[in-house]
């Protein structure tokens, strides 16, 4: 060991101090190096997680547009109300937190149900709805009992409120809280950021295919919050952009009309301005009340609309395809003329069948009607007539005309889940069926589709649009309901009256012929009972289509019988020589077209061209005969 | 007139006045961002102030001691302090999952605490009593002297005070000379050993993985630091919100008040281990450079004065004590600043809290009796 002075010690002493110095030096150096490269490096990004930390985004719900009628009735509005609203996540035990609150707010056995089934089709963080629509005295009960219930909430929300009730309930549709499918097409459409706070969308009719009109743009509070999320205070708000208003082309009023002429028949009608396209009513009966859907729709209700043997939840308008029965006869009468296969005059004698090889095709009226002519044929519904033409035109001859008319084409009505239809052809025989000896066609077959039945198949709108087609001379335009969307704030008005889809080439004097026909129908035909003493000239013709069984539906006695009668369907325009108005009318089971569905045509009729109001449901006319099925 | 006068001197003669003129430019620093940390409670800057008070009275009271003295105490100090250690591993009381508190009947202690000031006490006193004798021997027994303590601590387990305390005596032995062929591989393993851990940290963060000697809180720190992202909302918040809070002060700050991570209460521990956080949110790169430098001029000052100092013992003293300023600050920015595991180190003179304040003043007293007495014993 060696000695060492305290010179050298105190040497070595300040080597050590000198070492620590620049150590110090040199940790301080790298925490200020650490600091710069948080508060200027990344200051940009600190300083937006910062502001990401504070500010909150709520969203504004926007008040949706409302539905109006061509008078400026309010079909579908808003209101707010308060609910009571549980967060699941937030309970511990849901089944004693509803008994609890159902000691202090009155709590139906039909809430109870319809909170479990918003449970089980959403998500747990989500806050539902136990009770809807409060009293200012539940709130206040409530709210002085609040606190021995955490994850329960008043909150007030806009609802949608249909003041008609069940009028008109097919066209409007119905609002139901959005789902993983909505969910989809909200992604599509890239209104995400739009439908943050949004909970309910349109799920039918109008509320659905103009969602994203009526819907609005979400507004933004920009809220301060604190690291426990309480609001401490509004920094910025966007206001929320409400709805675009859709004016329609409906007359609610008529649309009542109608309903009550049916009664507790079913069926449907719709009713155009031919001149437009512009829809005056869509009825679909029955109909069913889409405010029960507005706060979720207990099961118990749903269970009633969805498995009711009526099937109120199905719109006949658009998606029933029946055979259009003799009110095709029209239309084959026109495409003769227009093909030349027939003039006015040239007429036939009808012994009361038409033999095609070894089968008999039967008149209605036995021994037939003997030497008839065009306005006869379509007068009296003379089958033979039609037989024989039918077998002129060839299938494809009729098809290739009727298609014009839009048989068998969806009409573009601005409600989405249109049906097509059958217009039967050969083409479309080859593509319905798999095996080659059923893809043929056989000439038989033509002429059963002469007199409308067969393969025929049209909606209820397709008919409607073909008769307004014919009432306007041939120019097309494509049924709509909605006649302008209005900008709440701008006032600006977006019409949506579309321009002609087509104009049919047809000869003048072969339209007045069959129109002729048409006003001979109700003047002298199987109409004229229904028109009797009609301060119009109505032109319209009968029809009747037979009966195919509903796939599903079950026996129930008593009411078989009933549904064994066939559809009776009406098609008509008014007044027949400048037409306001063109409708066509299907009445399930109704019998004949001239008893139970050319009196509704009536009572329309009279509302809308004489403003005359209807006091019972239209009589069936037990006396009525038709003279072919 | 004399007499106010010789007064005066008497109580401003012990204090070196370079050092106090530092501290209290920190302390200025500290009311104001301990005010802008306690949002609406003001208390707590009443309690921070009496607890001051007595801090710097003890402060005076020790730099009126002078080191010979204090030599006398050392070795009964330091096995009075390991005696009470051993009380608190036997009947100490737990709080937040650790034994750290003695309760002696009238008076709850924490015995570690006392330890980051009998420590180097002792070790000096050791290389004094040695001195110019010195052995490689003798090294050993100061790091026996060193580790009984300190394991102690930390097995309570209180990592951030057995750090420490660790760190203090190891400047008594690093200033007294402890060869570098002993410091160097040390100090490489160490870096080798962080370097593989920043790289393989996902792999033993894994929650099977069990490390040798560490609790699993202490090893959650460390994986938090290395991916705070894993664990937002548990371990990791603190060091994510404080990095946010820092990162976004910027060059100048928020300005005073006006910081939203500290008034949002989006900080947590605020005014204690994490209130350089708001220093840097509200003040920015400026405020902290500032502190930074603060530190610096303390810790210059107190190397000044070890240089000065007459004997190894208050040489080694000092050296110890003002590196020890080094540590906790150093130690405490790191972690806030997010480079360091989250270890419960105050920053000095700036954290609330009376206990902390009593320690750092009583180091401070001791280099002040130091500096005082530099001249007296020289021959």
């Amino acid at each position: 060991m060696e000695f060492k002075q305290p010179e050298q010690e105190i040497h070595q002493f300040h080597r050590r101090v000198a070492v620590a110095g620049a150590v110090v030096l040199a940790a301080f150096a790298l925490l200020i190096l650490r600091l710069v490269w948080l508060q200027i490096i990344h200051h940009d990004y600190y300083r937006t997680r910062a502001e990401e930390n504070r500010i909150s985004l709520v969203p504004i719900v926007p008040n949706r547009g409302l539905i109006i009628d061509r008078n400026g009735e309010v079909m579908a509005r808003n209101y707010s109300a308060y609910t009571l609203e549980i967060t699941p996540s937030k309970v511990s035990d849901l089944e004693t937190t509803i008994n609890g609150l159902a000691q202090i707010i009155e709590i139906a056995p039909r809430d109870r149900k319809r909170f479990k089934k918003l449970l089980d089709e959403s998500k747990n963080f989500e806050s539902l709805p136990i009770r809807t629509r409060l009293s200012d005295d539940e709130v206040a009960k409530f709210a002085a009992h609040r606190y021995a219930f955490p994850g329960v909430d008043i909150k007030a929300r806009l609802f949608r409120h249909y003041p008609g009730g069940d009028t008109a309930s097919h066209l409007l549709g119905y609002m139901g809280r959005i789902n993983d499918k909505d969910l989809d097409l909200i992604e599509t459409k890239e209104q995400d950021a739009n439908y943050q706070g949004t909970e309910h969308i349109g799920k039918a009719g109008l509320e659905q295919s103009y969602e994203f009109e009526l819907h609005g743009t979400t507004g933004f509070d920009q809220v301060e919050v604190d690291a426990g999320g309480r609001a401490i205070r509004s920094l910025a708000r966007t206001p929320a952009v409400p709805g675009n208003n859709l004016m329609l082309t409906v007359d609610t009023k008529l649309q009542e009309v109608v309903e009550k002429a049916f009664g507790d028949r079913r069926g449907a009608l719709v009713a155009i301005e031919p001149s437009s396209g512009g829809i005056l009513a869509l009825v679909s009966m029955p109909t069913y009340d889409p405010n029960l859907f507005v706060d979720g729709i207990d099961p118990t209700n749903w269970d009633l609309l969805n498995n009711s043997l009526d099937h109120p939840m199905v719109n006949r308008a658009l998606n029933g395809a029946y055979p259009p029965g003799s009110t095709f006869k029209p239309f084959m009468a026109l495409a003769a003329l227009t093909a030349g296969k027939r003039t006015p005059g040239q007429a036939i004698a009808d012994p009361g069948f038409f033999n095609f090889g070894s089968h008999r095709f039967m008149d209605d009226k036995v021994g037939g009607h003997g030497m008839v002519d065009m306005y006869k044929s379509i007068v009296v519904s003379c089958n033979t007539y039609y037989y024989h033409l039918a077998n002129d035109l060839t299938i494809d001859g009729i098809s290739s005309f009727m298609a014009q008319f839009g048989f068998g084409e969806r009409t573009g009505v601005d409600i989405e889940g249109e049906s097509r239809g059958v217009l039967p052809s050969q083409a479309w025989k080859k593509r319905r069926f798999k095996k080659p000896e059923q893809q043929k066609w056989y000439p038989g077959e033509t002429i059963s589709v002469g007199i409308g039945q067969g393969y025929n198949a049209y909606t209820p709108i397709q008919l409607a649009q073909a008769i307004a087609t014919l009432a306007n001379n041939g120019v097309m335009y494509r049924p709509h309901l909605v006649k302008y969307v209005e900008n709440v704030r701008t006032g600006e008005k977006r019409l949506i009256e579309p321009q002609p889809l087509r104009s049919i080439s047809l000869k003048p004097e072969h339209i007045a012929e069959v129109k002729r026909g048409l006003v001979g129908v109700n003047k002298e035909g199987t109409g004229a009972r229904a028109f009797a003493g009609a301060e119009y000239v109505a032109a319209g013709k009968t029809g009747t289509a037979q009966v195919f069984s509903l796939k599903g539906e079950k026996y129930v006695a008593g009411r078989v019988k009933e549904r064994m009668r066939d559809h009776a369907l009406y098609i008509a325009f008014a007044p027949a020589d400048d037409p306001k108005i063109a409708l066509a009318v299907l009445v399930e089971n109704g019998g004949f077209g001239a008893q139970s569905a050319a009196p509704i045509a009536r009572m329309v009729f009279d509302y809308y061209l004489l403003g005359k109001l209807p006091k019972a449901p239209a009589a069936e006319d037990e006396s009525a005969s038709e003279s072919s099925p | 007139m004399k007499i106010v006068t010789r007064v005066w001197r008497r109580f401003t003669d012990p204090m070196d006045g370079t050092l106090l003129f530092i501290v209290f430019s920190i302390i200025g620093l500290a009311v104001m961002v301990l005010f802008s940390a306690s949002n609406d409670n003001h208390d707590r800057i009443q309690t921070q102030m009496v607890s001051l008070s007595i801090a710097l009275s003890i402060m005076w009271v020790v730099a009126n001691i002078p080191p010979q003295r204090l030599m006398a105490l050392a070795v009964p100090v330091y096995i009075f302090g390991v005696l009470l250690l051993v009380g608190v591993a036997l009947f100490g009381d737990i709080s937040k999952g650790a034994r750290r508190w003695l309760d002696l009947g009238f008076i709850r202690i924490q015995p570690s605490e006392m330890m980051k000031i009998a420590m180097p006490m002792m070790l000096a006193w050791y290389f004094q009593q040695r001195e110019g004798a010195l052995e490689v021997r003798d090294f050993f027994v100061a790091a026996i002297i060193l580790l009984v303590p300190a394991g102690l601590i930390l097995r309570q387990p209180d990592l951030g005070t057995a750090l420490l305390v660790l760190t203090a005596g190891f400047y008594v032995i690093f200033l007294a000379g402890l060869s570098w062929k002993l410091i160097v591989p040390v100090a490489l393993v160490g870096v080798v050993a962080i370097i593989a851990l920043v790289l393989s940290g996902d792999a033993i963060c894994q929650p099977e993985v069990k490390w040798p000697g560490m609790h699993d809180y202490q090893k959650q720190r460390v994986c938090t630091l290395l991916d705070p992202t894993k664990d937002p909302l548990g371990k990791g918040f603190h060091i994510i919100q404080s990095t946010i809070a820092v990162g976004s002060g910027g060059i100048a700050g928020k300005g005073w008040l006006r910081g939203t991570q500290t008034h949002l209460e989006f900080l947590p521990e605020r005014h204690t281990d994490f209130i350089f956080a708001v220093l840097a949110e509200e003040f920015g790169l400026i405020g902290c450079c500032l502190l930074i430098a603060l530190y610096a001029m303390l810790i210059a000052r107190g190397l000044f004065i070890a240089s000065e100092a007459p004997t190894l013992f208050s040489r080694l003293l000092a050296g110890s004590l003002t590196l020890a300023f080094f540590t906790y600050s150093f130690v405490n920015i790191g972690m806030v600043s997010g480079i360091l595991p989250v270890v419960g180190v105050p920053l000095p003179f700036m954290s609330f809290g009376g206990t902390a304040l009593v320690t750092l003043c009583l180091g401070l007293g001791i280099l002040m009796s130091i500096h005082r007495n530099r001249m007296l014993v020289q021959k």
